[in-house]
């Protein structure tokens, strides 16, 4: 498996690959779940059961070790013209199929210590399942809460952006399955014109709340599963202001070598007061 | 109990029949809709998030880790205390249990982080690359480094015991030097290794955390080392007041902290007695019972400070994984939502599909 830049820092290709990315539109979902089946038959992952979890239809909850796509059934109160049409008694529904970020700055591949986690030609993040050590430090170095470890096997596990489908052209298997586009696969600078124009559709529509989400002014730096909503993106668990945990270790490392400094001054001061 | 089954007849047809037509009509309709058993149903807003369901994920790290923190800790700061016994002190019976500490901290360390990883060969994946931006990876390699030196002057001392011959002396100092140089990092990396991450309440807490654990580790091994028969030195007596002081205003910082959304981990539920009780432990009670053995001379007050230092730096290294738990689990904080935390819904994993009267 040759990756770009993993480990000689040449490029595997000449022509320098796209990057690739995902526009999910929840204006467009309709809560099928095809996206969870087809990357579960894809990628092998087992069920995850009928569960029933009582948040609306929601039978997944979050992302997981064998969860790579979650459509999202986000009920929320009535919003005139949307969904239920009495205007109080029944909630409106969007749903939205959530998957990792494949974030910019991806936490988890700074965090991991072996270097299974590498960026792809096609600038998206992959766990390298026979490198990875299951050491979970990736699991809280995530941002999103999208890495998981598989209590099985020990080592960690999320969307591979199907990277094997890429290699060879295809586009990812959720995609290929969605039946109303919800899911746009294609090249990242171009689907984020695709977002902005959608935007403007709706907006002449009527539809004045829809926004995309991609972080791009946090420390994150954008990603490359970016999100169509409406309204406040925090109903569908999205943070307003992600950050990657690497902006917090200057101020550990700095508190470390005081410590260390303490460790080692108040050793060496006890020990000449014990002298005497 | 089974469900009402509901049969369709003539007149709920007709009746279906009837609000199509009404909707074609007027294009709405004004009956009002079946209101379900359990309505009303929770939904997602900008105040709940997603159903109250967690963003991060909760660590997923073994019993092992914190007993790794504690153990860790204790072996890098006996490595730092046995080289200046050595060298400053002179007090030789220090030097050696402290060289012996450190050799056996290190074994013991790898083999908890192994246990962690399940397999064996899982930890040399870690010393495939050298990151420095991950605390993880510079972690492996000092702890790697200081395995070493600490082994080899343990090694050494060993030998030294049976045969005093120079050069394994001197080699023994050199691997001392090493050894102290790599647990000084080592005694307090893990504070930057769980500082460094999106769990809210460790990274609010980065810059003071590797100087927490690293004050922890200092008392706990200086805890193990009087407890091997060196209760009459008064450096360790020293620096277990410097620790207890610190861990004392550590205590302190926490109560008084700003960001108290953040913290509260710390301060409430199982994660924040656990925090208060290894607090006590490691802060004021063996400030106490050190400046009281100081001034009255009691052997006894000296060694109850020494268990009270190793029960509270231990219960201190798993408050910190319990509260980072609960932090995960606080669905507020990456979303930033004001307010009291709601209880969450069981999550989806929680059990089988059950129809409503059977949950």
């Amino acid at each position: 498996m040759r990756l770009y830049g993993a480990e000689s820092g040449e490029p595997a290709y000449d022509i320098k690959p796209r990057v690739t990315a995902f526009l999910t539109d929840s204006t467009l979902c309709i809560g099928c779940k095809a996206c969870e089946v087809a990357c579960k038959e894809w990628n092998g992952l087992a069920a995850d059961g009928y569960n029933w979890s009582g948040n609306s239809y929601d039978n997944t909850g979050a992302l997981g070790a064998s969860t790579w796509r979650h459509v999202k059934f986000v009920e929320t109160p009535a919003v005139a013209g949307m969904g239920g049409n009495s205007g109080e008694e029944l909630p409106t529904f969007s749903f939205s199929s959530d998957v990792c970020k494949h974030c910019e700055n991806a936490g988890c591949l700074e965090a991991c210590p072996t270097g299974a986690i590498v960026r792809t030609e096609f600038g998206g993040v992959f766990i390298q399942p026979d490198v990875c050590n299951g050491c979970a430090y990736c699991i809280v170095a995530c941002p999103f809460g999208v890495v998981a470890k598989n209590r099985n096997d020990g080592r960690a596990f999320k969307c591979t952006f199907c990277y094997d489908r890429q290699k060879v052209g295809l586009e990812p298997a959720c995609a290929k399955a969605c039946p109303t586009e919800s899911i746009r696969f294609g090249e990242l600078n171009e689907l984020r014109l695709v977002a902005q124009e959608r935007i403007e559709e709706l907006e002449s529509r009527g539809v004045r709340d829809a926004q995309v989400y991609d972080p791009i002014d946090t420390s994150v730096g954008g990603i490359h599963a970016m999100f169509l909503v409406r309204g406040d993106p925090r109903t569908y668990n999205l943070p307003p202001n992600p950050e990657i945990p690497t902006i917090y270790a200057k101020a550990g490392w700095k508190s470390s070598a005081i410590a260390a400094g303490v460790l080692i001054a108040g050793s060496l001061l006890a020990f000449l007061g014990g002298r005497g | 109990m089974s469900l009402p089954e509901r049969v369709p007849d003539v007149e709920s047809e007709l009746r279906l029949l009837q609000l199509r037509r009404e909707a074609e009509k007027r294009g709405r309709i004004e009956a009002a809709g079946v209101r379900p058993e359990g309505a009303p149903f929770p939904q997602a807003t900008p105040q709940d998030g997603y159903y109250h369901i967690p963003l991060l994920k909760p660590p997923m790290w073994t019993w092992e880790i914190p007993l790794y923190f504690f153990v860790g800790g204790a072996a890098g700061a006996s490595a730092v205390i046995g080289a200046m016994a050595n060298w400053v002190g002179r007090d030789r019976q220090l030097a050696r249990h402290a060289r012996l500490v450190a050799a056996g901290g290190a074994m013991l360390s790898s083999g908890l982080l192994i246990s962690d990883l399940g397999r064996p060969e899982r930890f040399l994946a870690m010393l495939r690359v050298f990151k420095k931006q991950s605390p993880m990876s510079v972690g492996a390699w000092t702890l790697a480094a200081f395995g070493s030196a600490a082994g080899a002057a343990a090694f050494a001392q060993l030998v030294q015991d049976r045969f005093d011959f120079r050069p394994v002396r001197v080699l023994g100092n050199v691997a001392e030097f090493f050894s102290a140089l790599a647990g000084a990092p080592f005694s307090n990396y893990t504070g930057v290794l769980i500082g460094a991450t999106a769990i809210p309440v460790w990274n609010q807490n980065v810059s003071t955390l590797p100087l927490h654990f690293g004050m922890s580790g200092l008392a706990t091994s200086v805890a193990i080392l009087e407890l091997l028969g060196n209760s009459q030195s008064r450096a360790l007596n020293w620096l277990g007041l410097l620790a207890a002081a610190f861990e004392s205003w550590e205590g302190f910082h926490i109560e008084s902290h700003e960001n108290q959304r953040v913290m509260a981990p710390l301060k409430h539920g199982g994660s924040g007695w656990l925090t208060r009780i290894g607090g006590a432990f490691s802060g004021p009670l063996p400030l106490g019972l050190r400046i009281a053995s100081a001034i009255t001379g009691s052997r006894r007050a000296r060694r109850a400070a020494s268990y009270s230092a190793l029960a509270g730096s231990l219960l201190t290294r798993y408050a910190w994984m319990r509260a980072g738990h609960a932090s995960a689990k606080d669905y507020r904080l990456p979303l930033e939502i004001e307010g009291e935390q709601q209880a969450s819904k069981p999550p989806s994993s929680a059990g089988p599909m059950l129809r409503p009267e059977e949950r």
